[in-house]
């Protein structure tokens, strides 16, 4: 009787432990609920041509699926009326100075708007494509923006971020990806 | 007339979608099959919604995708599997069977049926335990029960 008697407890004490972690989790900020794996980690980036912003041909040039192979770079899906894009951008502008390429994918904006941001915050991107009805960003599986696909040589995606990087994540995520992937 | 308006606010809400007229599609088979598949495919930004139920432009986006596919031809399976490629399996609200979703998808059997195992064996053990406890009367006892029982009560007729 006595032995039946603690499996309740017991069952409490696990379950109480399960939610412990996952809240400790959640609190240390190593679980996201929000971040979700990519589907195509490790694919190739898909078949896609985008034009430039308009009014801004010469300085963005248009994106396509050639221009990203041959060299590690990020791709960014980011919007002037997302602020979490613009939270980020002090950052992705960091990075262009280091001489990281940075290929932009400019998601469902007006191209006054585009211009705006740029000319206000400054212009990281090597190339900048304009998705103006949002379907390449489905191509790319996003969902969240900005998100940030870190891209190897060969032209595969190895890894996708989900929301701004943060200067915490830039360091503990972003370059040691990019220093893996460089070797 | 108010408790009848409520019924019908109950009534009516699941039925509540975000599909906007002008996205339909003029073929009725065609925008139903549509339908169908809008939910079954989650709303990534709202992550609890399908993209039927869904007012974010990613979900508008998809829905206009899978009807764009559907008129190019695709069967249904074609329209999942698409979707799926880009965005994973978790974009399907009902996930499919496979090693990693084995515990997904057993577990709630599985902890019933432990319940059940340790309700049962609870409930024989207290009833052996029961039985054990009832001790059977002595001679004396039974001797002043048959003579309590046989006496006539005063208060019948």
């Amino acid at each position: 009787m006595r032995s039946l008697a603690i499996i309740p407890l017991f069952a409490f004490l696990l379950l109480a432990c399960l939610l412990g972690i996952y809240l400790w989790q959640l609190g240390s900020g190593e679980k996201n609920t929000f971040q979700l794996p990519s589907a195509l980690i490790n694919k190739p980036i898909p078949e896609f041509k985008l034009p430039p912003i308009k009014n801004m041909e010469a300085q963005t040039k248009g994106l396509r699926t050639s221009d990203l192979k041959g060299k590690v770079a990020l791709v960014n899906i980011w919007a002037s009326w997302c602020p979490p894009c613009q939270a980020e951008h002090p950052i992705l502008m960091d990075l262009a100075d280091e001489g990281v390429k940075i290929y932009g994918i400019n998601y469902r904006d007006t191209p006054r708007d585009a211009r705006i941001f740029l000319e206000m915050l400054g212009n990281p991107y090597t190339k900048i494509g304009a998705d103006i009805q949002g379907r390449v960003a489905i191509e790319w599986g996003v969902y969240g923006y900005p998100e940030t696909f870190v891209v190897d040589q060969t032209g595969r995606i190895r890894y996708r971020h989900v929301g701004p990087i943060n200067p915490g994540q830039l360091n503990s995520v972003i370059r040691p990806i990019l220093n893996k992937v460089s070797r | 007339m108010i408790a009848r308006l409520i019924i019908a606010i109950f009534l009516f809400a699941p039925n509540a979608f975000a599909v906007e007229p002008a996205e339909m599609l003029k073929d009725n088979a065609l925008e139903a099959r549509a339908r169908l598949l809008s939910k079954e495919l989650r709303c990534l930004v709202c992550q609890n919604q399908s993209i039927d139920d869904s007012d974010a432009l990613l979900a508008k986006d998809l829905r206009m995708l899978v009807r764009k596919r559907i008129m190019s031809g695709d069967t249904n399976d074609e329209v999942i599997d698409f979707v799926v490629e880009r965005y994973g399996d978790f974009v399907l609200l009902r996930p499919p069977f496979k090693f990693l979703t084995a515990a997904l998808w057993t577990g709630p059997a599985i902890i019933l049926f432990i319940g059940a195992a340790f309700i049962f064996f609870l409930l024989r053990r207290r009833k052996k335990t029961t039985e054990n406890a009832v001790r059977p009367l002595n001679s004396d006892e039974s001797a002043l029960v048959q003579d309590l029982l046989a006496k006539p009560n005063k208060h019948d007729p």
